[in-house]
């Protein structure tokens, strides 16, 4: 072996803890790289894919009722290459051991073959054969949830009429690739089921026999959207239709859109903290390297080593430690990708996701390591390129140390030496000080944002179930009900409190801003379920005017005082300026709210309701669930049950190991950070150290200077990366915010005090590495020689 | 000016590898000009060993620089055969160095995780024409020592593999600033005894920098310098020999 790569590695040797530290930092910088890239291209092929090949709608719509031969008139609309009318029915499921209705949502497929658009894969079992009137499709989720297979039974209840249904398949569709009930926070696959059966036994069983209530669209290539969508809204309006909706207001679509961009967002800040501290760290190391090394240099030179020769020298040792990192970093991002790919795959349904890391994303992945690796260090490179070797020969000149501002400072005066050593220390370096600062305080930083997703989700549904939300279940009826559902519902046994509600489709439009929503409309004096001001305090519902979700307001620009323009996509359909009396603070969903008097008196319906919130005594809850079966006008029953368990059921394991794979990374920077600069400042001032043992100092004093600077450090660190976590978590937050949910910045203090003392570990095992290295410290040794 | 410049005496037929004329060097530093070399003239001949005597920043360490091509003069002319150093770019200096210059510094400034057999390595591995490693060490009395560390040999005899590392190229010219500077009088002689014996048994052209009156003794000639001027330029009759010398 060449001796100059004999140096190479050597160097690399005695640089060993450091050069691991920082590998480590790249290595989490590489993982996060790979796997964010990794899945978005992952989720976006089995996107393509499935859509593609299953034939995705462009335009969905749903409508109270129309005949089927309105199907081809909508075929004629310029720009549609296919059209199909459906009939979707709500219904309540019954399954064996499974105490809870089930909410049901059944979607018809042609009476033979398979649906034209949004076609179905079959994990399992085939199509319903036509004729066969109880064979339905399940989908795989709700199967999985519960350990069905094909032929085996549930009991469904469509309009009060129960029937019983066999599953013949278990599948997919690019219509319900994530699976939620509107309004939820998480899909809950246990209570909620998406099912295929033939047109004439859904349409019998819905009433909707010669009728369909939905249709889906396929538009030509180049066809104009909005003036299809137009076109449409024009034919449905007579049939009761609640406006059509392009793809990225597809429920599961837009869901599927709002993650990629998080993982998006997440693949361009995650990967860059990471690099960002390694080049840090390697800018200090290898400065202090080729500083060291001055006199080496400048021997290699004045022996005719060319420039060039010793800048690649220098930068083979940056690289190396860049493999060293890159190596477990792909590694690790593979075997994390593949743990996130698994949670994927129970929140998105693929008929394949597959993740893979592709050599595009390796390369990537490399090339950025590499490239912050360079940024970090060019510029002690290139000092050891241009190093003249006649200048380096010459002892260098003691750093300029002189008097400046602190120690004008009364207090200075009190310190004893040791810890003047430390502040002028600090004072003479204050960027290496504020680059050290800045990377702790992002190691505290990506730890508090690794606790905040649990933090916030905790927050938001106590604030959802303990406060807006506190019935404990909520009856829907088929179609708009007179208040004498209420008080049937009331005399039912059980029911301790019952409330009604109303819910009307609606688009708002402010100015040249619109945006589809739905009215829910409460009595004045509801208990049960409340609207939320923005201090999170219930809000009375006003007489006339229109109380807007935050987040609706801002979409559409308006005030509280200005009014807004709302089309009732319902009833008579009537089109009203309403004030806006109020704003709502809701986590989950964009609604207005209005009074429940005020709505029926705006739609001419004297005393309709859409539904009831009721509560009920726990020991008749199994008679009144059934008494509510029994009732034909209700279409659904969902139970409040704690989302939160069966999530935590499903998820639980997985984000436990997330985070604590996020603690150990942060961890990592952190004691990358820390033990670095500690290192370094032992190297720096070893002989000084040396000094000051010889002069008759102890170790524990001698210690102080050098873990004191620590020490000072991370104490400057740790509150400036609480804040920076906030403000991490804030944009986030900001980031993630949709139609569907908004996240508030709610971080524990319990977060705080973890990130914290992860910090604080990180620091006292850095200063016992380092508390090693000065208690063996050789006083003979260091001082002979130069430097 | 006094300029006490000599023709090389008529006996002496060597030719001479370096001509300087008229070389002055000037550092600025803030604003003041420090004039290191104020007019040097001066020829080196083939084989021979020159001390260079003068006091602490008589600039003796600056001239050598610019004979070695690790630093170039502000003005005047050096050239060393038809290469002319000064205003030479810095390629053409690299590979003049690498190709003839070999040097010996006060500190020695061996590579610390290199052992001694690699540190003389490291210089013949792009040399056209060493001496094995082995050889060059043995040459310095130090062939039992060549697989030790820097940190585990003394001063004395990490600046002997410093010299081995300079012959191991067999240079064409060897140039030495302080190489005793360090070093106390006996590990001095030992070190003076091994460029002795390499100037001797080579005929490497040898330049000797020092501020220590007793080495001029064993040189050739004995240049010396004050405030950046050359003040007075004599022969020895005789070489002596370094274990003579004492200070
Ligand atoms: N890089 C430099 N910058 C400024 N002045 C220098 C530099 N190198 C040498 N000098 C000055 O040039 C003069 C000669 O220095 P030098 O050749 O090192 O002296 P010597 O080796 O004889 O002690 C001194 O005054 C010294 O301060
Ligand atoms: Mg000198």
């Amino acid at each position: 072996m060449r001796a100059l790569n004999r140096k190479l590695f050597r160097d690399l040797w005695g640089l060993r803890a450091q050069a691991v530290a920082i590998a480590l930092v790249i290595a989490g910088g590489v993982a996060t790289w790979v796997i964010s890239l990794s899945t978005i291209e992952s989720l976006e092929n089995s996107q393509r894919m499935f859509y593609q090949n299953y034939r995705f709608a462009d335009v969905f719509a749903s409508l109270e009722r129309a005949p089927l031969v309105t199907v081809d008139r909508i075929r004629e609309i310029p720009g549609v290459r296919a059209a199909e009318g459906r009939v979707r029915a709500s219904a309540t499921l019954t399954l064996q051991g499974f105490d809870e209705p089930v909410e049901a949502l059944l979607t018809s497929i042609p009476e033979a073959d398979d649906a034209m658009l949004n076609r179905l894969f079959l994990e399992a079992g085939r199509l319903p054969r036509a004729g066969d009137d109880s064979a339905v499709v399940v989908s795989e989720s709700f199967a999985e949830a519960h350990r069905l297979n094909v032929g085996d039974g549930i009991d469904a209840i469509v309009r009060g009429q129960s029937s019983r249904l066999v599953i013949s398949g278990i599948g997919l569709s690019p219509e319900f690739v994530y699976q939620i009930r509107p309004g939820s926070l998480f899909p809950d696959h246990k209570r909620y089921a998406t099912i295929w059966m033939r047109q004439r036994p859904l349409a019998q069983a819905a009433g909707m026999e010669g009728a369909f209530n939905d249709i889906v669209l396929q538009l030509e290539r180049n066809a104009d959207a909005a003036a299809v969508v137009e076109a449409l809204d024009g034919i449905l309006e007579r049939w009761g239709g609640t406006g059509a909706v392009l793809r990225d207001d597809q429920t599961s679509h837009s869901y599927l859109r709002e993650e990629m961009e998080q993982l998006r967002a997440m693949a361009r800040i995650v990967p860059l903290i990471f690099l960002g501290v390694a080049a840090f760290l390697l800018n200090i190391v290898i400065h202090r390297m080729v500083r060291m090394q001055r006199d080496q240099i400048a021997i290699l030179k004045a022996f005719g080593y060319p420039n060039r020769t010793i800048a690649t020298h220098f930068t083979g040792l940056v690289m190396l430690i860049v493999l060293l990192g890159i190596v477990p970093g792909l590694a690790l991002g593979g075997w994390m990708g593949h743990g996130l790919a698994n949670i994927y795959r129970e929140f998105f349904r693929f008929p394949e996701l597959f993740f893979r890391v592709g050599p595009p994303v390796i390369a990537s992945a490399v090339l950025a390591t590499a490239g912050a690796a360079l940024a970090g260090t060019w510029r002690a490179l290139w000092s050891a390129f241009r190093a003249a070797p006649a200048e380096a020969m010459r002892p260098e000149q003691p750093t300029g140390f002189r008097r400046s501002l602190v120690e004008r400072v009364p207090l200075f005066r009190g310190l004893d030496q040791p810890t003047r050593m430390i502040v002028r220390s600090l004072e003479r370096q204050p960027i290496k000080a504020l680059l050290a600062v800045i990377g702790i305080a992002l190691a505290v930083a990506i730890l508090v944002t690794g606790r905040f997703q649990q933090d916030t989700i905790g927050f938001m549904l106590d604030v959802q179930f303990g406060f807006a939300a506190r019935e404990d279940m909520t009856v829907t009826f088929i179609e708009p009900t007179g208040r004498d559902a209420l008080h049937e519902i009331r005399a039912l046994p059980g029911v301790i409190e019952a409330e009604p509600f109303r819910a009307v489709a609606v688009k708002l439009v402010h100015g040249h801003r619109s945006h589809r929503s739905a009215v829910q409309a409460y009595g004045r004096d509801a208990t049960l379920h409340r609207a939320l001001d923005r201090s999170l305090e219930p809000i009375e519902m006003p007489d006339s005017g229109l109380l807007l979700t935050d987040w609706l307001a801002d979409q559409l620009a308006v005030e509280v005082g200005q009014s807004v323009t709302v089309e009732f996509l319902e009833g008579r359909r009537p089109r009203l300026e309403v004030p806006v009396d109020g704003v709502v603070r809701e986590f989950v969903g964009a609604s207005a709210y209005m009074g429940l008097d005020a709505v029926n008196r705006l739609l001419r319906e004297s005393d309709s309701i859409s539904g009831v919130y009721l509560t009920a005594d726990p020991s008749e809850r199994d008679r009144l669930l059934g008494e509510l079966e029994r009732r034909p006008r209700i279409a659904t029953t969902s139970l409040l049950e704690n989302a939160v368990a069966g999530f935590n059921r499903t998820m639980g394991e997985n984000i436990r190991i997330f985070s604590l794979v996020n603690t150990l990374l942060a961890g990592v920077v952190a004691f990358g950070v820390i033990y670095n600069t500690a290192r370094l400042a032992l190297s720096e001032r070893a002989r000084e150290l040396a000094s000051l043992r010889v002069l008759g100092f102890r170790r524990g004093e001698v210690a102080w200077v050098l873990l004191g600077e620590l020490a000072l450090l991370t104490a400057a660190a740790i509150p400036l990366g609480l804040w920076l976590g906030y403000g991490f978590c804030s944009l986030i937050g900001r980031a993630m915010a949709s139609e569907f949910y908004r996240i508030p910045t709610v971080i524990h203090a319990d977060s705080y005090a973890f990130a914290t003392v992860v910090v604080l570990a990180a620091m006292l095992v850095s200063m016992l590495a380092i508390g090693r290295r000065l208690y063996r410290l050789d006083l003979v040794e260091v001082l002979k020689t130069r430097e | 000016m006094n300029i006490t410049h000599q023709k090389p005496p008529a006996d002496d037929a060597l030719p001479a590898i370096f001509r300087m004329r008229a070389v002055t060097k000037e550092y600025q530093v803030g604003d003041n000009v420090i004039r290191a070399l104020r007019g040097i003239d001066l020829d080196l001949f083939a084989g021979e060993l020159v001390v260079f005597l003068g006091a602490s920043g008589s600039g003796k360490s600056t001239l050598l620089n610019i004979l070695g091509g690790l630093d170039s003069a502000t003005s005047g002319s050096v050239r060393y055969q038809e290469l002319e150093l000064c205003g030479a770019d810095d390629a053409t200096l690299t590979e003049y160095r690498r190709q003839h210059v070999g040097f010996v510094f006060q500190f020695y400034n061996l590579i610390p995780s290199l052992t001694a057999r690699e540190n003389v390595a490291i210089v013949t591995e792009i040399a056209t024409d060493p001496m094995a490693p082995d050889d060059a060490l043995a040459l310095v009395d130090l062939g039992a020592r060549a697989d030790h560390f820097p940190g585990q040999l003394s001063g004395g005899e990490q600046q002997r593999v410093a010299i081995a590392r300079a012959i191991a190229k067999q240079p064409a010219v060897l140039l030495c600033d302080e190489p005793t500077g360090a070093l106390d009088s006996r590990t001095g002689i030992k070190v003076l005894k091994a460029l002795e014996h390499a100037n001797r048994a080579l005929g490497t052209t040898t330049a000797v920098i020092t501020h220590n009156e007793a080495i001029a003794a064993m040189a050739d000639r004995v240049v010396r310098l004050s405030d950046g001027r050359i003040s007075d330029i004599s022969h020895n009759p005789g070489r002596a020999d370094p274990e003579t010398l004492h200070w």
